[in-house]
């Protein structure tokens, strides 16, 4: 039971000499053709905090697996106290006090805080439950945790960051010798989160290992005393907090500097409007939006998720039912009356954002995706397949797409790959307007600058580009004006200097309101 | 990753060799059971392989065989038709009532004919018509709607036929009789229609935009759609296909024995499902394969032949054999499709 | 036979005579729930035809008559329509003819127990005790006669295959009395296979039968849906001067050839679908003419010959 310090040395920096709790010795890990570790060594010590950084996919999630025990590595070991422990035993794991705190939590909805805090260690009097010493001891490690969430309380009816404090409280109502939490204030208010560090510290002061997982760098900075920067799967350093710069983190996390990830903007004043979009109202998503976009123009689309941003560019193509509005292209009223006609007389395309859900066909092989939404112009009966084979070798060159086998499926692909095919899949209908619903999500660092460069390419080429994304670097790096959405609205149209991700994030959260302003 | 190519070479080539028996199961599977069956038929009773045994084979797949086409495309679009064999109940007596309306009124039996045959067809289509509007205008599980229309078919049935038997009039059935029993080049009419049939929808499925579309709607419909596939139209288009296929077949039924009753085709739904599913269609859609679905059909009749060519197996038995051949073919495609 | 359904439609024309005198003294409603299984084969499709037809003929006649006629695709389906019959119509007498006998016989209990008058056609209850009257043909007899034909008509030695209907006590009935009538002789039984009651698979089965025996004297059937598809596969194999065909029901079609000395299909055993009307009518005449009717009434399986086909010939019935 927690607080550790009887037995665990209290102090928290004595880094070196010390006894190892957890060591990744050689880990590898193949998902398929694809290896998503390779070769990682590293030890967790008593009292340290020891951040794991790295972009998306770079193989964070699948390393903290492997330590907990949920995942068994392909090569490699895991060493608990510098003895080899059986692989990809959870059970086994638990029992050496090592606790692994979900991303997506991993709390019974329908039972109460106190049956979640015991479950499968329920304390009993002879045969019955101990009710009284459970809600003391309940109550006990809720107060450590500094929450006061009710025990009877179903799970279901609490607050998520309130769900992930009983989360933490359930790992520590057992002994616990190193902590592992994988992106723990993805789902945090700011507030939320700074009480969450102080956690994190002092359960640190109490000798506990510290495995902490993240891709936000301010946090690192604030907790860690040791940082490893995880790159498409390999080991790239292993530092003392101290001795490296967030700028060098990222340099490290992204492979090159973002200069050469984002291309030179290149802005085009003096082009017409291309795309002219007039009170567009989508139900429940939409209300009354207008802008425009000119030729050649990347505009990007930012705010919470939620704010109707997926919906009003799906409203725009005809994926959607759209109530009220005009859409105009070049000063010419264009009725869309579904995708089909969107990418006739709007010559639109929209790339939705989920990618297996809604962009390919996992199951297909990668040129009859590619083909998918063109197919037409492979013929209106029969299907080219020459021509359709031609093409298809045309898109792989020039979007640099990998494929080892022609007829594998699209699932067996690499994210990045993926991504190329569905851009491709677009691009195949030689689109004038297109509308990037966040493009790099979950894909790794080369592939993204590739997809920035093209899309530089594509509006340097006249074409209108509207990306949506909640990665702010990305919006910022990208484009040349951004729209923010907040519940249903457009409340703000940035440009030049005033695009900084503090002036985005106060209008998105709604602290700034609308301004009124006309569709440039 | 390039990386990981080197890594393991023994276990990689294993895995390739697994995969490939794998994928020749997958893809042969039907066609080896079925060769494996004809062997067993040719073993058990030598006059299995007389040329009117294979004749008489193939003659009486034809039906099931032109069904299960259609019904490949609808199981390949993600929808399923109960009501296949209702239809051509429903097809069959409202062919052999207008037929005989006809040759009476007139009296020119070729006249009935042709009137029956474009009826036949119109009927199927419109049938097929009512199952796709009603399953994507409807917005009801494809399930549903043909159990419901297969209930409404049957005893539309019962109520035109009186609760009996419809019978062609013998002078019309002579006239139509030459659509089961004649044969070109010595092959029954029925194989040449099976055959065209089935290459024509091979090559729809394999080679169009629309055997293309039918599988991404089947697949993953959100991922259609977001494609710029009218989904619904498909899907349509799939019950179309599956109506006019059952109107080809019952063509043919009708002149075979003259009549129509509301047991006429009971379980020709299930009779055509096993076929395409036996046949390598994913029940679940997305991928199929009209050959898999013929061979599917001629395995389901060989079975029944080969019971009634041997008396090894109590003929209480006969379903038990069927299940277990079934399941054979299915096992031998075992594992070709993960998801 | 003959006797027996002469001597009913005798009484139940005076049945009808006396009620007219009857029917301004006795307007309490008598309701009669008829059930009996949907039309799923030709002999099916004969039942419901003569249930609806004795029912508008009774209700014609009997202006305080009501005849209620319910179908069912299975046992349980029929069990539940009893209980509705009892429950809402409040029926008087029940004429069933059971899907299944095990299944049906304690629903017929409990309707029974209601003070309900049953008949029973057909397939008779397990515990005969819960009938008042039971009509049925004779399916031993059509195996017995069948069998005594085939005997005759092959001098006592031939080759013959055999179609059966579905597993069940009435095909096994069938089945058995024939093999028991051919005993003795040096008739030989080829092979029998199940042609399900249904058309199309008597042309398969038939078919295969072609295919496998290049001799073959004659056919049993014992069903006459089951014989029609024979007599398409013996037209296609060109091989109907070889042998000739038994079925057995009366089906009009197949009493017409007989009635036309068609060689092919010399006879034909009565198994009549309209067993439910007599059914329908000794139960109606219980009520309206207050007649002691209860007991047995077995329908002989006559042999329809050339020479009698005429009395045996309904143009009109679908069956």
């Amino acid at each position: 039971m927690w607080p550790l310090s009887d037995e665990f040395p209290a102090t928290s920096a004595s880094f070196s000499g010390d006894v190892t709790v957890l060591a990744a010795a050689h880990l590898c890990k193949d998902f398929g053709p694809v290896r998503v570790l390779d070769d990682i060594n590293l030890e967790f010590l008593p009292g340290e905090i020891h951040a794991v950084v790295g972009e998306n996919g770079a193989g964070k999630s699948t390393l903290v697996k492997i330590l907990a025990g949920v995942l068994e590595p392909t090569s490699g070991t895991v060493l608990f106290r510098g003895a080899p422990v059986p692989a990809g035993n959870l059970r086994g794991m638990e029992n050496l006090g090592v606790r692994f705190i979900h991303q997506e939590l991993n709390l019974a909805e329908d039972l109460t805080v106190q049956e979640n805090l015991f479950l499968g260690q329920e304390l009993r009097r002879g045969l019955f439950l101990d009710e009284t010493a459970m809600r003391a001891k309940g109550r006990e490690v809720l107060a450590q945790v500094g929450s006061n969430v009710r025990l009877d309380l179903r799970v279901s009816r609490l607050r998520i960051s309130e769900k992930q404090m009983v989360e933490i409280a359930k790992a520590i109502s057992l002994q616990a010798t190193a902590i592992i939490f994988d992106e723990p204030t993805a789902v945090l208010t700011p507030g939320e989160a700074e009480r969450l560090f102080r956690l994190i510290e002092s359960f640190a002061a109490a000798g506990v290992a510290i495995i902490y997982i993240s891709h936000r760098l301010e946090e690192v900075k604030r907790l860690a005393h040791r940082i490893t920067v995880l790159r498409d799967g390999r080991q790239i350093a292993t530092r003392r907090a101290g001795e490296i710069s967030p700028d060098e983190i990222v340099r490290l996390m992204v492979g090159r500097s973002l200069h050469d990830l984002f291309p030179p903007k290149k802005i085009r004043p003096d082009q017409p409007v291309h795309l002219e979009v007039r009170h567009l109202t989508i139900p429940g998503y939409a209300s009354d939006c207008s802008f425009s976009v000119r030729k050649g123009e990347i505009v990007g689309f930012a705010g919470l998720v939620g704010a109707g941003r997926t919906e009003l560019f799906e409203g725009l193509v005809g994926l959607r039912k759209v109530t009220a509005g005009e859409i105009l292209k070049d000063g010419h009223l264009v009725k869309v009356t579904d995708y089909a006609s969107a990418i006739q007389q709007l010559t639109a395309v929209y790339l939705p954002e989920d990618r297996k859900g809604k962009g390919l066909i996992v199951s297909f092989d990668a040129r009859t995706n590619f083909s998918l939404l063109g197919l037409q112009k492979f013929g209106n009966w029969f299907v080219d397949e020459r021509d359709e084979s031609r093409e298809f070798q045309a898109a792989v060159k020039q979007f640099q797409i990998k494929i080892p086998n022609r007829s594998m499926p699209v699932n067996r692909l690499s994210g990045g790959n993926q991504q190329k095919v569905v851009l491709a899949k677009i691009s195949a209908v030689s689109p004038g307007i297109i509308i990037l619903d966040e493009p790099t999500r979950g894909i790794d660092v080369g592939t993204k600058a590739q997809i920035y460069h093209w899309i530089a390419d594509l509006a340097e080429l006249g074409h209108t580009c509207v990306v949506i994304s909640s990665e702010l670097m990305e919006i910022i790096g990208l484009c040349h004006r951004i729209i923010v959405m907040r519940s249903s609205r457009i409340v703000a149209n940035l440009e030049g200097e005033s695009i900084t991700e503090d002036e985005i994030m106060l209008y998105a959260t709604g602290v700034k309101t609308a301004t009124p302003f006309l569709p440039s | 990753m390039n990386s990981t190519e080197s890594i393991e070479p023994t276990a990689q080539s294993h895995r390739i060799d697994a995969a490939r028996i794998g994928a020749l199961a997958r893809d042969f599977g039907p066609l080896i059971a079925l060769i494996l069956l004809a062997i067993l038929g040719w073993v058990l009773n030598p006059s299995f392989g007389s040329w009117t045994n294979i004749t008489n084979v193939l003659t009486r797949s034809a039906i099931t065989g032109i069904i299960s086409v259609g019904a490949t495309f609808v199981i390949v679009s993600g929808e399923i038709d109960l009501s296949v064999g209702a239809m051509v109940a429903l097809i069959a007596s409202l062919m052999i009532i207008i037929v005989n309306q006809v040759a009476e009124s007139t009296g020119n039996l070729m006249l009935a004919v042709a009137a029956g045959l474009a009826a036949g067809l119109i009927i199927g289509l419109f049938t097929g018509l009512i199952n796709g509007i009603l399953v994507t205008k409807g917005k009801i599980d494809s399930f549903i709607v043909t159990l419901g229309t297969m209930g409404i078919f049957r005893s539309l049935v019962i109520f035109v036929a009186n609760g009996g038997t419809l019978t062609l009039n013998s002078d019309v059935r002579e006239a139509f009789r030459p659509i089961y029993y004649d044969a070109w080049l010595s092959v029954p009419i029925p194989v040449w229609v099976l055959a065209l049939v089935a290459v024509s929808g091979a090559i729809v499925l394999a080679k169009t935009r629309f055997g293309r579309y039918c599988r991404a709607v089947g697949s993953n419909a959100d991922v259609a759609f977001y494609s710029a596939i009218r989904v619904d139209r498909i899907r349509l288009v799939a019950f179309v296909v599956q109506g006019f296929c059952v109107a080809l077949a019952t063509i043919l039924y009708v002149p075979r024995l003259g009549s129509a009753s509301s047991g006429t085709a009971v379980g020709g739904e299930l009779e055509a499902i096993t076929a395409v599913v036996v046949g390598g269609t994913a029940l679940r859609g997305g991928y199929g394969r009209v050959w898999g679905s013929i061979a599917g059909a001629l395995i389901l009749t060989l079975i029944g032949n080969i019971l009634d060519l041997t008396s090894i197996i109590s003929v209480y038995l006969n379903g038990a054999v069927q299940g277990l051949i079934i399941l054979g073919a299915a096992l031998l495609q075992r594992g070709s499709r993960k998801r | 036979m003959n006797l027996k359904i002469k001597s009913l439609v005798v009484s139940l024309s005076l049945g009808v005579s006396g009620l007219i005198g009857f029917k301004a003294v006795a307007q309490e409603q008598i309701k009669i729930g008829v059930s009996v299984p949907s039309a799923d084969h030709g002999w099916t499709g004969g039942i419901d035809f003569f249930a609806q037809q004795t029912k508008k003929r009774l209700e014609a006649a009997y202006k305080n008559l009501q005849v209620v006629v319910v179908t069912a695709t299975n046992a349980s389906d029929q069990a539940n329509t009893l209980e509705d019959l009892v429950a809402a119509q409040q029926i008087k007498a029940l004429v069933i003819l059971p899907y299944e006998s095990a299944p049906l016989t304690e629903p017929v209990r409990q309707v029974k127990k209601k003070g309900v008058f049953v008949t029973v056609v057909d397939r008779a209850l397990t515990d005969p005790n819960i009938q008042d009257l039971y009509v049925a043909g004779d399916n031993p007899g059509m195996g017995k006669i069948a069998a005594k034909y085939f005997a005759d008509r092959l001098g006592g030695k031939g080759n013959i295959v055999v179609l059966r209907g579905l597993p069940t006590v009435i095909d096994n009935q069938r089945f058995d009395a024939f093999m028991d009538g051919i005993k003795g002789t040096q008739i030989k039984v080829l092979d029998s296979k199940y042609a399900n009651w249904n058309r199309d698979d008597g042309f398969k089965v038939m078919q295969d039968f072609l295919t496998r025996f290049p001799h073959i004297d004659a056919v049993w059937a014992q069903d006459d849906d089951i014989a029609l598809g024979v007599l398409d596969a013996l037209r296609q194999a060109h091989r109907e001067k070889e042998m000739f065909v038994v079925g057995g029901g009366g089906m009009k079609q197949i009493v017409k050839r007989g009635e036309d000395k068609d060689t092919l299909v010399p006879v034909d055993i009565i198994y009549s679908p309209s067993m439910i009307a007599v059914a329908i009518e000794v139960t109606a005449l219980h009520f309206v003419a207050q007649l002691p009717v209860n007991g047995h009434y077995i329908l002989d399986s006559p042999l329809v010959t050339p020479d009698n086909a005429a009395q045996y010939y309904f143009p009109n019935s679908p069956f």
